[in-house]
C-alpha cells in the first residue's frame, strides 16, 4: 500500500517521531494503519490508548482519540474508554516492560475478563525509553544495561501469557514478516472480545547493540531466520525451537462471549420487569 | 555554600555523585525500577555491583512499588537497603513510602526531583518530593553535587540514630544536579565506613530467637499512639541532626545544617528557596548587593521536619520575606510558603511576605526572574495572600 493513502491517519505536524531511524515501532504504525483503512475504520471511532515508553509514544503521532498514560495503566484506562463507549474500536499500544512488567497485573485480568480491547505489544524485549534495562522479555543469557553478563531471570512469553490467562485471540508476528502483522490486527481489530498481537521488534539503539546487532537490519535478519511458523513449530522439539520465534494464530476463538456481552445479560436479568 | 578544593574534588554528575555515596555505604540489598533521571545513579551502582566493588545484592524489579517494598522487606531484616526513584516512580511507592515511615525503617533514598505527571514531563520540579511530604519521612534538597553526596552519607547516620528510626529522603534537581557535572570532593571509603558504623539492628525479622510482626492490625486501641510516636521520632530527628551534622564536619570539614543563611546579617529582604536554584538566588543577592540593596537569601537544607525555630531565628524582624516554590499546591498556597508563613506567624516583627511559584515542568528560572521578586519585596508591594509566578506565560 502507498504510504501516501495512510497519512491522513497521521498528525503530520508532530514529526518527525522521536524514534531512532530504523527502529521497528515505525513498521508497528503502518501495519496499523493499513489495518485501520482496510477495515475502513471511521477515524473518530477509533480511540488508541498508549501507557509510557518508546513505543507508547505512538499515541502523539496517530490522528485518533488518543490518550498516553501512565507507565504501565493503559489496559486499565482503555478499560474505562471501553465501557463508557462501547461502540468504539479500542486499542491499546504499549512496549514488553509496560504491559508486562509495571503493567503485567492488568495484562491477565483483561484476558481473564475477555474485556472487548486490542493489545498490541511493541516487544522489543528491552526498556527503550529508560536506557536498555532488561524487560520481562529479556530472553536469558542476552546483555543488557542492567544485565553487563547476561541475564539471568527467565523471559515470559507474551503469548502464552495471554494463552492461560484466558484471551481469545492471541498472535505473534515479527516486525520482518510485515504482510502478516497487518493481517493479524486486522484479525485483532475485529474480533470481538480480547485480542492480543505479540509483535517482535528491534531496539537496536540498545537491544541489539548490546547483542551484537547494532544495525536495523541485522535485527531484521535474526527474526527472518529465527522465526518458525506455529504449524511447523508443531513437530519441532524443545532443543530446536530454543531461541526461535514462533509465528502465528495462536488462538481465534470467537462468538465467546466477551464482559460486555455478560454485562449486557445481566443489567437485563436485574432490569427484567422494569 | 561549603568551599570545595578543587584540587582535591572529581568533576562529576549528580547522579555519579550520589552512586558513589552508595557504594560507600554499601548497603546490603538493592532495589530499584528504572524512571528518567534517576536512571544514572542505578546504572552507576548496578556497575559497582557487577564489578564486585561492593557486596550488594541488587534486583532491578518490576516496578518502583515492588522497589519500595523489597527495600521495606530487607531493611525489616536489619539490614541496610536503599533505592532511588523519580516522579511517577515515587507515586507509585506512595502506599509503600508509609509503610516505610510507620514501621520505623532506616531506609534513605534519593529522589531524583522531576514534574508529575500529567501530562508527562521530565524534567525538574518538586511534586514528586512534596507529594510525599506528610509521610513520615525525613526530606532534605541539595543545592549542589556536593550536597547531594553529603546528604546522602549524612542521612544514613540520621535514619538509624535510635530515637530517630526514620526514613530520610534526599531530594536533588533532576537533570540540573543529577546530569549535572560539578566539582565534588569525595571522602575516603574508610572515613564513610567509620562514619556510619555498623547498622544497629531493632526488631530484625530474622533474629529467630525474638520473633516480631511487622505490619499488624492496628485499630482504634493503638493506632492513634504510634501514629504520636511518629510525630516524636520527627522531633527527635530536629534534635539528633545537629549532632550528626556536628560529627559529619569533624570528617568532612563541611557544615550542615537546618538552614543555610547567605548574607543575612544586614539583610532586610530574604529569599527562601529549596534546591539548586539557591545558586542563581546567591548570584543576585551578590549583583544587588553590588548595586548597595540589602539583599539576602536562607536556604533550606530540612525541610521534614520543618526547622520552624530556625525560620523564626533568620526572619523575625526582616522588611521582606520573598518564598519560592518549585511546586505548586492547587486550592492552597505553595508547600514552602505555607511552611515559612505559618513559621512566622507567632513572630515579633512579621516581616511582609510574598509568594512565587517557579520552574514547573523544569520551566527554566532566570537571574533577572529572581530579581524582580527581590524588586517587587524592595518596593513594598508584597501581598500575604497573592501567589505571583516567575516565568510564566500568562
Ligand atoms: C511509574 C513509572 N516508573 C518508571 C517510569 C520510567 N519508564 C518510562 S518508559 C519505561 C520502560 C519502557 O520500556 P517498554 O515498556 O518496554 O517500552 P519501550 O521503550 O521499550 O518501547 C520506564 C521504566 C515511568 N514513566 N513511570
Ligand atoms: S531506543 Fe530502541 S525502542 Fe526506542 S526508539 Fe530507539 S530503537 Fe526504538
Ligand atoms: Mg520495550
Amino acid at each position: 500500500m502507498k504510504t501516501k493513502q495512510l497519512l491522513k491517519y497521521l498528525r503530520i505536524d508532530r514529526w518527525p517521531t522521536v524514534w531512532c531511524p530504523g527502529c521497528g515501532n515505525g513498521i508497528i504504525l503502518k501495519a496499523f494503519l493499513e489495518a485501520v483503512d482496510q477495515l475502513k475504520l471511521k477515524k473518530d471511532r477509533v480511540a488508541v490508548v498508549s501507557g509510557i515508553g518508546c513505543s507508547s509514544r505512538a499515541t502523539g503521532y496517530l490522528d485518533f482519540n488518543t490518550m498516553h498514560t501512565l507507565h504501565g495503566r493503559a489496559i486499565s484506562f482503555a478499560t474505562g474508554v471501553k465501557l463508557a463507549r462501547p461502540e468504539f474500536k479500542v486499542i491499546v499500544m504499549g512496549g514488553d516492560g509496560d504491559l508486562a512488567s509495571i503493567g503485567g497485573n492488568h495484562f491477565i485480568h483483561a484476558c481473564r475478563r475477555n474485556i472487548d480491547l486490542t493489545v498490541i505489544v511493541f516487544n522489543n524485549m528491552i526498556y527503550g525509553m529508560t536506557g536498555g534495562q532488561y524487560s520481562p522479555t529479556t530472553p536469558e543469557e542476552e546483555m543488557a544495561s542492567t544485565a553487563p553478563y547476561g541475564h539471568i531471570e527467565r523471559p515470559f512469553d507474551i503469548a502464552k501469557l495471554a494463552l492461560s490467562s484466558g484471551a481469545t485471540y492471541v498472535a505473534r508476528s515479527t516486525v520482518y514478516h510485515y504482510n502478516l502483522l497487518v493481517k493479524y490486527i486486522k484479525d485483532a481489530i475485529e474480533h470481538r472480545g480480547i485480542s492480543v498481537v505479540d509483535v517482535i521488534t528491534n531496539c537496536h539503539t540498545y537491544y541489539g547493540r548490546y547483542n551484537g546487532m547494532p544495525q536495523p537490519y541485522q535485527m531484521m535478519e535474526y527474526f527472518k531466520n529465527n522465526s518458525v511458523t506455529i504449524e511447523k513449530a508443531r513437530d519441532m522439539s524443545e532443543e530446536e525451537l530454543e531461541e526461535k520465534i514462533v509465528i502465528g494464530v495462536f488462538r481465534r476463538e470467537e462468538g465467546k462471549p466477551c464482559y460486555l456481552d455478560r454485562y449486557e445479560e445481566i443489567r437485563k436479568k436485574a432490569m427484567k420487569g422494569r | 555554600m561549603n568551599n570545595i578544593d578543587l584540587k582535591k574534588a572529581r568533576a562529576v554528575t549528580g547522579a555519579e555523585a550520589v552512586a558513589n555515596a552508595m557504594r560507600q555505604i554499601e548497603p546490603h540489598v538493592v532495589a530499584a525500577y528504572p524512571i528518567t533521571p534517576q536512571t544514572p545513579i542505578v546504572e552507576y551502582f548496578a556497575k559497582f555491583v557487577s564489578d564486585g566493588v561492593v557486596r550488594t545484592e541488587m534486583i532491578p524489579v518490576e516496578s518502583e512499588h515492588s522497589a519500595m517494598s523489597a527495600v521495606v522487606g530487607a531493611a525489616a531484616t536489619g539490614a541496610r537497603a536503599m533505592t532511588a526513584t523519580s516522579a511517577n516512580g515515587l507515586a507509585l511507592m506512595h502506599e509503600v513510602v508509609y509503610i516505610a515511615a510507620s514501621s520505623r525503617l532506616p531506609i534513605v533514598m534519593p529522589v531524583v526531583n522531576r514534574a508529575l505527571s500529567g501530562p508527562i514531563n521530565i524534567h525538574c520540579d518538586h511534586s514528586d518530593a512534596m507529594a510525599e511530604r506528610d509521610s513520615g519521612w525525613v526530606q532534605f534538597y541539595a543545592e549542589s553535587n556536593q550536597e547531594a553526596y553529603d546528604l546522602t552519607i549524612l542521612s544514613l547516620k540520621l535514619a538509624e540514630d535510635e530515637s530517630v528510626r526514620l526514613p530520610v529522603m534526599v531530594s536533588l534537581d533532576g537533570f540540573i544536579l543529577s546530569h549535572g557535572v560539578e566539582p565534588v570532593e569525595f571522602l575516603p571509603d574508610e572515613v564513610v565506613k567509620e562514619f556510619i558504623g555498623e547498622p544497629k539492628m531493632i526488631y530484625p525479622l530474622l533474629d529467630t530467637e525474638h520473633p516480631v510482626t511487622y505490619g499488624p492490625l492496628d485499630l482504634y486501641d493503638y493506632y492513634f499512639e504510634h501514629k504520636r510516636q511518629q510525630v516524636e521520632a520527627m522531633e527527635n530527628a530536629k534534635k539528633v541532626f545537629p549532632k550528626v551534622a556536628e560529627e559529619f564536619y569533624k570528617v568532612s570539614g563541611r557544615k550542615y545544617d537546618f538552614v543555610e543563611p547567605y548574607k543575612l546579617d544586614d539583610a532586610e529582604y530574604v529569599m527562601v528557596a529549596l534546591g539548586s536554584t539557591n545558586s542563581t538566588i546567591k548570584y543576585v543577592v551578590d549583583w544587588m548587593r553590588e548595586e548597595g540593596f540589602k539583599v539576602g537569601a536562607l536556604k533550606v537544607w530540612m525541610f521534614r521536619p520543618f526547622p520552624k525555630a530556625q525560620i523564626q531565628k533568620y526572619l523575625n524582624g526582616r522588611k521582606g520575606v520573598v518564598v519560592l516554590d518549585r511546586s505548586a499546591s492547587f486550592g492552597a498556597e505553595a508547600p514552602l510558603y505555607e511552611a515559612v508563613k505559618s513559621a512566622l506567624y507567632n513572630v515579633a516583627i512579621r516581616p511582609q511576605m510574598g509568594s512565587y511559584v517557579y520552574g514547573l515542568g523544569g520551566r527554566d528560572i532566570l537571574p533577572e526572574h529572581i530579581r524582580k521578586a527581590f524588586e517587587d519585596a524592595l518596593s513594598g508591594n508584597l501581598i500575604a495572600d497573592e501567589q505571583r509566578y516567575l516565568g510564566l506565560r500568562e
